[in-house]
């Protein structure tokens, strides 16, 4: 077969020359382009988060203004202090994206491969709750799971809350008030932001790829996990992302579906800044150890999921 | 799935009985009737929607027939999983596994069987494709004509009983696609498969297969050799959709012995019996324009030709190897003749000639039919 062996490895296009008169000519446009976006990001993002740093090295309070003295006990104080609620920001996000996942990934496959004409529709069904404040769908949920309502009736009929009671999921035969509420509120709030992403990879993949798949002897269940699993993997991370990152920080969930033992650190950040006129150093502490604390647990799981892998 | 038993029996002929496939009101595989040899390199032409990639699709289980059965050797597959039968396919667009490297796409089949050591068939096959140095690289990185050959080995590897060709050189420049003709066909005589090729492409087909079925419209129109299928056309589709073919409606006058004598344009002529499909009432008599000759000189004409007289020259293109000439008849009608490259002299559009063959060389058809059945889907695929 020597005739194929001229045939061309990888198309390797040669540089295109460069324009003389591009090199010579400053061009602004680029930079004019770029600029509501530097702006939006060095006054929305830089600047508060010098303003934590260097507030979370501060001593004083509200009377006397604070001053910068690196006073580095703020850190002590954050990282000690909290362990619970950090423990509980932990536990919860981690849970709530495990859940987004298992009821995301089964919603997304459906919709990508089974929604034919109705996909756009079903998309919108998956979203457009949201256009409601979150707050307000938070607030509902308190009824949902009032404790006269057929929910709460209906487990404790079936004798479900006395297991989950000893477990320390809920409280009694309540499920408000309870860690339990905390996850199911944020499972909810935070189940479109998973969706999203693992709809976008799903639908992207070529159905004609799981026919290779099953003519190459793949049940439906290898076909899956050897061809649509792996496809769908950058909507898996990007979902799990979307999803724990805004669920670590949560607090609105826990502080109206919780109890006074379900704190979590954004809660304690609020009680500092708001409520105690010496906590504001302490606060931005813990805020910064939080950051800290995300961004390595993000770096660490992108590096083990191994992005650059896919396609 | 470690099930072995896939690959099952010893092979056998490939046997579609009744094959259908019905989308609602739309038949578009209409009870075929099939039997392919092992070994043999089958093709299905057609032009786009005659049926030919349903019909592979329910070969290799991907559709499940309306009615019908398909039959491996002895063994009836038609209610098996595509994944349970000792079929594999070489998909149109190929369909790599774009997130697994070469040597993965290719081990991928043996993989699912629960085949363990894989290495030496993998590097096997690639060789065979001539591609090893490109185990370790992408889909995305390849070259479409690479590609194609590793959906190729992909498929190979397993040793189907029966290899499926849907279109495979479809996405190929016309140089490359010679090329993978001509390796296709080697690496079929070399590993002694049977290979079923779908194609629109009549060069394609006719280049590569022992035997080619002509397909319309769901149904198949006639099966034989390329040479059986060019030089004897059953009906007006094949003539017209393989290769070109001068169409010419008439009467059979008489049927003597070996002549059918037939009266077409006003003029005589004949045809052997053996190459006519009907011989009464109305025919079609059909003749290839290789063998059609045109003279200005009626003595120059061999006794017993067939000629067509008061013809006149609308159209020359000189194409190298050959001239290709339009004679439009006194009746309006136009025949093509192409003309061999021997140093004869070149006919100026506007000359008067004479249309002339030899009577062994044409062939007829049933009158009954659409004369120009084939001839547009033809020009349309070839484009």
């Amino acid at each position: 077969m020597t005739t194929l062996a001229s045939e061309a490895e990888t198309p390797a296009p040669a540089p295109a020359p460069e324009p003389a008169a591009g090199r010579t000519r400053r061009s602004w446009t680029p930079w004019v382009l770029l600029a509501p976006g530097l702006l939006w990001l060095v006054v929305f993002f830089l600047v508060p988060i010098l303003t934590a740093v260097s507030a979370s090295v501060q001593e004083g309070d509200y009377d006397d203004g604070f001053k910068l003295t690196w006073h580095w006990a703020n850190y002590q104080e954050a990282i000690t202090q909290y362990g619970t609620q950090y423990l509980h920001s932990a536990v919860y996000s981690v849970l709530c994206t495990v859940f987004c996942l298992a009821l995301g990934y089964p919603v997304a496959y459906f919709i990508a491969f089974r929604g034919g004409r109705f996909k756009s529709l079903l998309m919108a069904l998956v979203i457009v709750p949201s256009f409601t404040s979150f707050l307000i769908r938070t607030i509902a949920w308190k009824t949902i799971l009032a404790d006269n309502g057929p929910v709460v009736g209906f487990l404790n009929d079936i004798h479900l809350l006395k297991v989950t009671s000893a477990l320390g999921w809920t409280v009694g035969s309540h499920v408000l008030a309870s860690p339990a509420a905390v996850v199911c509120g944020m499972v909810y709030n935070f189940l479109p932001f998973t969706i999203l992403p693992l709809y976008t990879s799903l639908e992207k993949i070529d159905p004609r790829l799981l026919e290779a798949g099953a003519d190459l002897y793949c049940s439906p269940f290898t076909s899956w996990r050897r061809i649509t699993l792996p496809l769908s993997m950058p909507g898996v991370i990007g979902g799990t992302l979307l999803t724990f990152i805004p669920a670590v920080g949560d607090y609105i969930n826990a502080q109206l579906l919780g109890n006074p033992n379900t704190g979590v650190v954004g809660q304690k950040i609020e009680d500092l800044f708001l409520r105690n006129s010496q906590g504001y150093p302490v606060g931005s502490a813990i805020s910064v150890v939080m950051m800290v604390g995300t961004l390595i647990l993000v770096m660490s799981y992108i590096r083990k999921a191994g992005t650059e892998d896919l396609i | 799935m470690s099930s072995n038993d896939v690959l099952g029996g010893q092979g056998g002929d490939l046997r579609l009985a009744g094959l259908t496939k019905r989308y609602g009101a739309f038949t578009a595989v209409d009870g075929i009737d099939l039997t392919i040899p092992q070994g043999s390199f089958f093709a299905l032409l057609g032009a786009s929607g005659c049926g030919k990639t349903t019909t592979l699709r329910m070969v290799s289980g991907l559709e499940e027939p309306t009615a019908g059965r398909i039959f491996l050797g002895e063994e009836d597959v038609t209610d098996r999983k595509p994944y349970r039968r000792p079929v594999n396919t070489v998909f149109q667009n190929y369909a790599l596994f774009p997130h697994l490297d070469i040597y993965e796409n290719v081990a991928f089949g043996l993989r699912r069987r629960g085949i363990k050591d894989v290495k030496k068939q993998v590097e096997d096959m690639l060789a065979l494709v001539e591609l090893g140095h490109v185990a370790r690289r992408k889909p995305g990185q390849l070259s479409g004509g690479q590609q194609q050959r590793i959906a190729l080995a992909r498929a190979l590897i397993n040793q189907p009983q029966v290899l499926l060709l849907d279109e495979p050189l479809g996405a190929l420049d016309l140089k490359l696609r010679r090329q993978m003709q001509i390796e296709l066909k080697r690496i079929q005589t070399e590993v002694g498969l049977t290979f079923v090729h779908v194609t629109h492409d009549q060069e394609e087909a006719m280049t590569m297969a022992d035997t080619i079925a002509v397909m319309n419209a769901g149904r198949i129109e006639q099966m034989g050799s390329p040479a059986d299928l060019y030089e004897n056309p059953a009906t007006t589709f094949v003539a017209n959709f393989l290769g070109r073919s001068n169409l010419l409606p008439g009467t059979v006058e008489s049927a003597t012995g070996d002549v059918v004598t037939v009266r077409a344009h006003g003029q005589r002529l004949t045809l052997d019996a053996k190459r006519c499909r009907s011989t009464e009432g109305s025919v079609i008599l059909g003749v290839r324009p290789e063998k059609v000759r045109i003279t200005r000189d009626p003595d120059e004409i061999p006794a017993g030709d067939n000629v067509l007289t008061g013809g006149k020259v609308v159209d020359t293109s000189f194409i190298g190897v050959s001239t290709q000439y339009l004679v439009a008849l006194a009746t309006g009608e136009e025949i093509a003749v192409f003309e061999q490259n021997t140093g004869c002299e070149i006919q100026r559009p506007g000359t008067e000639v004479t249309v002339h063959w030899d009577p062994s060389q044409g062939f007829g058809l049933d009158g009954d039919q659409d004369i120009e059945a084939g001839a547009a889907t033809d020009e349309e695929s070839a484009a």
